[in-house]
């Protein structure tokens, strides 16, 4: 039987931790468990240049296979884990095999929230590299109409990649906004004009009642002709195997700073990880690179002896027709805001204060701001609102 | 097609072909050329893809955006005048035989 790290989870955040793992010296067997067929590769552009065309969809792998051979990395691909046995400390696999572990990571990411709606086997979800190939075929199919349900970020990535491929588009959204849940109201304004002002119907407060094999019938009654409908309407993190196993789950698999679940051997990164944030002033549970990247270092330099609380400043980027979007921090629970640069001229920063402390700051075609709150937040130094709206401080100087 | 040689920190030459167009580091990666990270995918949100680009290979490189200047004051390794991100060296025929070496560290 084998020890070591067993990684579950093929994602950014099973492979960083791999990866990390042997940067930092690990000398025993590190197992990567993948579900999809795929090496492990990146997320971002499937929503953003893979679906333009601008990148090809070989070229989003996270590392060469050769990486993992050189690296003693025992990649298995296509299989799932079925359960975790912690007396024994084993995981089991789909097709019947057994891995031991020292140390387990569970990298288990989310998954699309399906549409609660008649002819949701109609629509197409976007999470996959398999998915993606899908949808850039359909897309390039599509010519009577795109409906995509949900305006948060990978709804309104792909309606921009369909627009820019030429399609109509219509964006269905239940809420009054876009992206409520991660912008504040100026930012969903800003977007919705971005949108609407490239030929882009947003619908808000409009739910799909139903969907058919070429329309989309509303709530009220009206149709919206589609060939093509794309539903990104949030995902539901993977917390089955931990929770059967009797490790708490919450808002996702729940752990301690060092990421730790209750078990002391077993940890959780990424997407499906609940954990305590100083950024956020609680717990909560984070869809990123970032997160993937830095939780998946964070556990490796524990397993290796160099255990710290997982402390790095959350960031995050969306690409929408020209606007490059970049977050910094989390605004939640912001009492003040203010706004550096030139809303109109589409560059300019939303920075975002409680009890006169930075928070966090949005930027829209703001690189230097944004790279500028993320040093000042990770150094846990601020500013004053007044400086921050004042383009004559150098945010570097501060 | 023209070549790229990278050089890692511990004096390791890998010298590759890379398509034009395609950048030094997405064939770094390819090529599983330990000492290139690249974990945004070359979006221009982190600087692991950081490297110090030869001498006689600096004037032909396209300038230093706002961006890359911004993101190349966050690497891991210190930044030197030919520092650059590899993510945005896009391999041009002027390029053919380019020399890069990776820094000690990337993150």
């Amino acid at each position: 039987m084998s020890s070591g790290v067993v990684i579950v989870g093929g994602g950014q955040a099973g492979l960083e931790a791999a990866a990390a793992l042997r940067t930092q010296g690990y000398e025993g067997t590190v197992t990567l468990i993948c579900e999809e067929a795929h090496a492990p590769y990146q997320r971002p552009p499937l929503s953003k240049d893979v679906l333009t065309g601008k990148q090809e969809a070989d070229s989003v792998f996270l590392r060469a296979l050769v990486y993992y051979e050189k690296h003693r990395i025992d990649l298995i691909l296509g299989e799932r884990a079925t359960e975790i046995n912690r007396d024994a400390k084993l995981v089991r696999l789909a097709g019947g095999g057994t891995v031991g572990y020292t140390q387990l990571i569970l990298a288990l990411g989310a998954r699309n929230r399906p549409l609660p709606v008649p002819g949701a086997e109609h629509a197409l979800y976007l999470r996959s590299l398999d998915e993606a190939v899908t949808l850039k075929q359909r897309l390039a199919e599509a010519r009577h109409g795109v409906v995509v349900i949900g305006g948060g970020f990978i709804g309104l990535e792909v309606a921009a990649a369909s627009r820019m491929a030429g399609r109509p588009v219509t964006v269905i959204e239940a809420g009054p906004r876009l992206m409520a849940r991660a912008v504040p109201p100026v930012l969903s304004e800003f977007f919705l004009d971005v949108h609407r002002t490239q030929g882009t119907e947003v619908l808000l407060n409009s739910s799909a009642a139903e969907i058919g094999a070429d329309a989309v019938i509303l709530s009220d009654g009206r149709s919206v002709a589609a060939d093509l409908v794309v539903a990104g309407v949030g995902v539901i993190p993977n917390v089955e195997l931990a929770g059967a196993a009797g490790l708490a789950v919450n808002n996702g698999i729940v752990v301690d700073e060092f990421l730790r679940t209750g078990d002391p051997d077993i940890y959780a990164i990424g997407d499906c990880a609940d954990h305590p944030n100083v950024f956020a002033g609680g717990r909560t549970r984070l869809e990123s690179v970032q997160n993937a990247v830095d939780q998946a270092k964070c556990v490796a330099r524990g397993i290796a002896g160099k255990s710290a609380p997982y402390r790095d400043v959350p960031w995050f980027w969306t690409d929408q027709f020209e606007i490059r979007f970049q977050m910094a921090g989390l605004s939640g629970g912001h009492d003040q805001s203010v706004v550096r640069g030139s809303i109109e001229n589409r560059k300019f920063s939303v920075f975002y204060f409680r009890k006169g402390r930075l928070l966090a700051v949005d930027s829209v075609n703001r690189f230097g701001d944004h790279m500028a709150a993320r040093k000042m937040l990770a150094a846990g130094t601020t500013l004053t609102p007044e400086q921050a709206a004042d383009e004559t401080v150098d945010l570097k100087k501060l | 097609m023209p070549n790229v040689t990278y050089i890692s920190f511990t004096d390791e030459t890998t010298t590759i072909d890379v398509p034009l167009g395609t950048t030094v580091m997405e064939n770094a990666v390819k090529n599983g050329i330990d000492g290139i990270v690249g974990e945004c995918g070359g979006a221009m949100m982190c600087a692991t893809c950081h490297v110090y680009v030869d001498a006689e290979f600096i004037d032909k490189l396209d300038p230093i955006g706002e961006e890359q200047d911004e993101m190349l004051g966050a690497t891991a390794a210190e930044r030197k005048p030919n520092s650059r991100l590899s993510c945005q060296i896009h391999m041009k025929p002027q390029l053919a035989g380019l020399i890069v070496r990776m820094p000690e560290r990337q993150t």
